[in-house]
C-alpha cells in the first residue's frame, strides 16, 4: 500500500507549494468547526469514538468492491461518515484518516494533505449530507427512502469533490508555467482537467461510493438503527437553526475563494474597466481629457490586485482575495456590533 | 476509490482474484510493509539517528525547494540528495528506487503521456502518423515525473526511518493541538486492530464459500462486513472511553517531552538548511 497510486489521493508534485498552501488555509475553519462540534455534542466521549471512526474510514478505503465487469474499485466512506457523524465531525475523522495515509503509507502527497482533506473530507461529506438530507425528508431512520438518499448523496458527493480536483489540477498550468510555457505542476488546463477527472468519478468512483453507503445504510437499518439517528437525535430541532445556515454561508465563501483563480483565466481586462490604452485598442480614436487627467489620481493600495511582497502576481491575485474577504468579514462584524450595540443577544447565540 | 489499473503484489498466479482475496491480500500487504518500515526504523542509519522534530521540519522544508524549483536540474539533485539519504540511512536502494519508478508509469506517466503532444512549442521529435513531441510538451512531462517522484522518495525516507510514536511526538512542534495528535496515535492503534478484524471476517467468509458469488451477492457481504465493522468499532469506542475514563482521562492529553536537540541534530538542520536554500536560490 505504500504508494499505491489512488486517483484523488494527490500526490506532491501535481499541485504548486502556493496551491498546497492555500487549501490548508482553507482547512483551518473547517478543522476548527469540527472540534468545537465535537466539545458540544460529545466531549470526552468524542475522542475514541472519532479515533475509531478514522481507523474504520481507513479501512473501508481498502475494501475492494466488486463493480459488475470483474473489476474492484475503493470507496471512500465520506458520506457515510457524515451520515453518521454529521458532516463537521465527519471532516475531522476523515482528515485523519488521509493524514495517516500520508504519513505513513505514502498515499497522497504531504504538502498536498490540504487540497486531499478539502476534497474527499470536506466537500465529499458536506454536499453528500446535504444531498441526504434533502432526499430523506421527514422520513423514518428504517424508511427505503433513506437508502436512496445515502446512495444519491454519496454519488453526488464524490463526483463534486473530483470537479474541485479538476479545477485544482486545471489552474496549475495556467498559474504556473516556465519562460516558454511549458507547466510546471499539473499539465493540463480546466477544459480537460474537469472532464478528465469527473467523467471516470461518475462512472466508477461515484458509483461505487453510492452504492456502497446505500448498501451500509440498509444494513444499518436492519441491524443497528440507533446509529443513523445519532445526529439527528441530540436536540437537532433546536440546535440545527441558526448555525447550521451561517455554516453554509461560511461554505460557501470558501467556494468562492477556491473559485477566485478562474478569474484569471478569463482573457482581457473586466468590461467598463479599461484603461486609457486598452480604450484606445478597443478602436477609440482619442481618449477624452477628462479621463486622461484623472486617471492617475486614484491609486489603490494594491493595483490591479498586484501585491508587489508576493513577487508572483498569481499567488497574489489569491492573496488580495483572501485578504479581500477578511477585510470585508472585519467590516460586517464591526457593523453588526454598532448596529446590535444595546439591544439584548438573542438566546439562541448563547451556549 | 479508483479502479485498480495493475496487481498490488507481483504475485498474482490466480486467473480471477475474488473481492475477498483482494482485500485479504491487501490487508496483509499492509502488514507487511508496516512491520518492513518499523524494522528499518531501528536501524543504526543516519536520519534514524536525527531527533524526528528536524526530520520532520527537513522534509517538508526540502519538499517545498521540490516544489518550487523551476528548474530541472535542481530537482533532480535534490533527488539525488534523497537517494544518498537513503543510502546513509541503511534504505535497501533496490527497493528505494523500485517503490517509486515502478508505479511512476502507471500513474504519473500515462498523465503525463498526452502534454507530450497537445502542449504547444516548437517541435522537438516528429513521429509517425502525424505525432509531435514539443520541447516545452518534454519539459512539462519530465517536471512532472521528476517532482512527484523527489517528493515521493522524500516522503518514503521520512516513513522508513521513523518509529511511528515519535513521529507523532514530533507533530507537536507544528503546533498540531495535543487532541489531534491524540486521536491520531489512537487511530493509527486501531486500525491494526480493526485490520485483525476484518481479516478474520474475510478469512472465515472465504472459509465457508464454495463456488462464485454473483457480483450483486459479493456486494452485499462486503456491505455487512462493513456494517458489522462499524457496529464494533462503534462498540469498541464506548469500551475504550470507560477505560480511558477509569484511568483518569480528562479530555487534556499530556505527552511526555522527551526530545533533546544534540550536537548532531544542529548539524543536520544546518546542512539541511543550507541545502534548501542553495535548492531554492538556484531554482527560481
Amino acid at each position: 500500500m505504500l504508494y499505491s497510486p489512488q486517483y484523488m489521493h494527490i500526490p506532491d508534485g501535481y499541485l504548486s507549494p502556493a496551491t498546497c498552501l492555500v487549501m490548508l488555509l482553507l482547512m483551518l475553519p473547517f478543522w476548527y468547526r469540527g472540534v468545537q462540534k465535537m466539545r458540544q455534542t460529545m466531549n470526552a466521549r468524542s475522542v475514541p469514538l472519532i479515533a475509531l471512526l478514522a481507523a474504520f474510514s481507513f479501512i473501508i478505503m481498502m475494501f475492494n468492491v466488486p463493480l459488475p465487469g470483474g473489476t474492484t474499485g475503493h470507496a471512500v466512506a465520506g458520506a457515510l461518515a457524515a451520515i453518521i457523524l454529521g458532516p463537521e465531525i465527519a471532516t475531522i475523522a476523515i482528515s485523519i484518516a488521509l493524514i495517516i495515509q500520508a504519513l505513513l503509507f505514502g498515499d497522497g502527497g504531504i504538502l498536498a494533505i490540504g487540497a486531499n482533506c478539502f476534497n474527499m473530507a470536506v466537500v465529499l461529506p458536506y454536499i453528500s449530507y446535504a444531498v441526504y438530507r434533502a432526499l430523506s425528508g421527514k422520513t423514518a431512520v428504517t424508511s427505503r427512502r433513506r437508502v436512496v438518499a445515502a446512495g444519491v448523496g454519496g454519488w453526488v458527493g464524490l463526483t463534486v469533490a473530483s470537479f474541485f480536483a479538476g479545477v485544482e489540477f486545471g489552474i496549475q498550468p495556467f498559474l504556473y508555467h516556465t519562460a516558454s510555457g511549458a507547466p510546471l505542476y499539473a499539465p493540463y488546463p480546466l477544459s480537460i482537467s474537469i472532464p478528465a477527472m469527473v467523467i471516470p468519478h461518475m462512472l466508477v468512483a461515484s458509483v461505487i461510493e453510492g452504492v456502497v453507503t446505500a448498501l451500509i445504510v440498509a444494513y444499518l437499518q436492519r441491524s443497528n438503527p440507533a446509529v443513523l439517528e445519532m445526529v439527528e437525535k441530540p436536540g437537532a430541532a433546536v440546535e440545527a437553526s441558526k448555525p447550521r445556515r451561517l455554516a453554509w454561508l461560511w461554505v460557501g465563501l470558501a467556494v468562492l475563494i477556491v473559485a477566485v483563480p478562474l478569474g484569471l483565466l478569463a482573457p482581457g481586462t473586466a468590461w467598463g474597466e479599461w484603461n486609457s490604452n486598452q480604450l484606445t485598442s478597443r478602436g477609440l480614436s482619442s481618449v477624452p481629457q477628462g479621463l486622461a487627467q484623472l486617471e492617475g489620481l486614484w491609486q489603490a493600495p494594491m493595483s490591479g490586485y498586484d501585491a508587489s511582497v508576493a513577487g508572483n502576481s498569481n499567488v497574489a491575485y489569491i492573496l488580495s482575495a483572501v485578504l479581500g474577504v477578511i477585510l470585508i468579514a472585519v467590516v460586517v462584524w464591526l457593523f453588526t456590533r454598532v448596529v446590535t450595540v444595546g439591544k439584548p443577544a438573542p438566546a439562541s447565540s448563547k451556549q | 476509490m479508483t479502479v485498480d489499473s495493475q496487481p498490488k503484489t507481483p504475485a498474482h498466479s490466480h486467473k480471477r482474484n475474488g473481492f475477498i482475496e483482494r482485500t485479504l491480500s491487501d490487508i496483509s500487504h499492509t502488514f507487511e510493509q508496516s512491520v518492513f518500515a518499523e524494522e528499518l526504523a531501528r536501524q543504526p542509519g543516519l536520519l534514524q539517528a536525527i531527533d524526528p522534530r528536524v526530520k520532520v521540519l527537513s522534509l517538508i522544508a526540502l519538499l517545498i525547494a521540490v516544489g518550487l524549483s523551476r528548474n530541472l536540474p535542481v530537482i533532480v539533485g535534490l533527488y539525488g540528495v534523497a537517494l544518498i539519504l537513503a543510502r546513509l540511512s541503511l534504505v535497501p536502494m533496490g527497493f528505494f528506487v523500485k517503490r517509486v519508478w515502478l508505479f511512476m508509469p502507471f500513474f504519473t506517466g500515462v498523465i503525463a503521456l498526452p502534454a507530450l503532444f497537445i502542449t504547444p512549442g516548437p517541435p522537438l521529435v516528429q513521429l509517425p502518423f502525424g505525432l509531435v513531441i514539443t520541447q516545452t510538451g518534454a519539459q512539462t512531462a519530465l517536471f512532472l515525473l521528476m517532482r512527484v517522484s523527489t517528493s515521493v522518495s522524500l516522503g518514503i525516507l521520512l516513513i522508513l526511518t521513523t518509529q511511528w510514536n515519535t513521529l507523532l511526538k514530533a507533530l507537536g512542534v507544528l503546533r498540531i493541538p495535543d487532541v489531534f495528535v491524540l486521536i491520531l496515535g489512537m487511530t493509527y492503534r486501531y486500525i491494526y486492530l480493526l485490520l485483525h478484524t476484518t481479516n478474520d471476517m474475510f478469512l472465515s467468509r472465504k472459509s465457508r464459500v464454495v463456488g462464485r458469488l454473483s457480483s450483486a451477492e459479493e456486494r452485499r457481504i462486503i456491505a455487512a462486513s462493513a456494517g458489522t465493522l462499524l457496529s464494533k468499532s462503534l462498540h469498541l469506542s464506548s469500551e475504550v472511553y470507560l477505560a480511558m475514563q477509569s484511568r483518569g482521562f480528562r479530555n487534556t492529553p499530556r505527552t511526555m517531552d522527551t526530545f533533546k536537540m544534540r550536537g548532531s541534530d544542529w548539524v543536520a538542520s544546518g546542512i539541511v538548511a543550507g541545502i534548501v536554500i542553495v535548492a531554492i536560490w538556484l531554482g527560481r
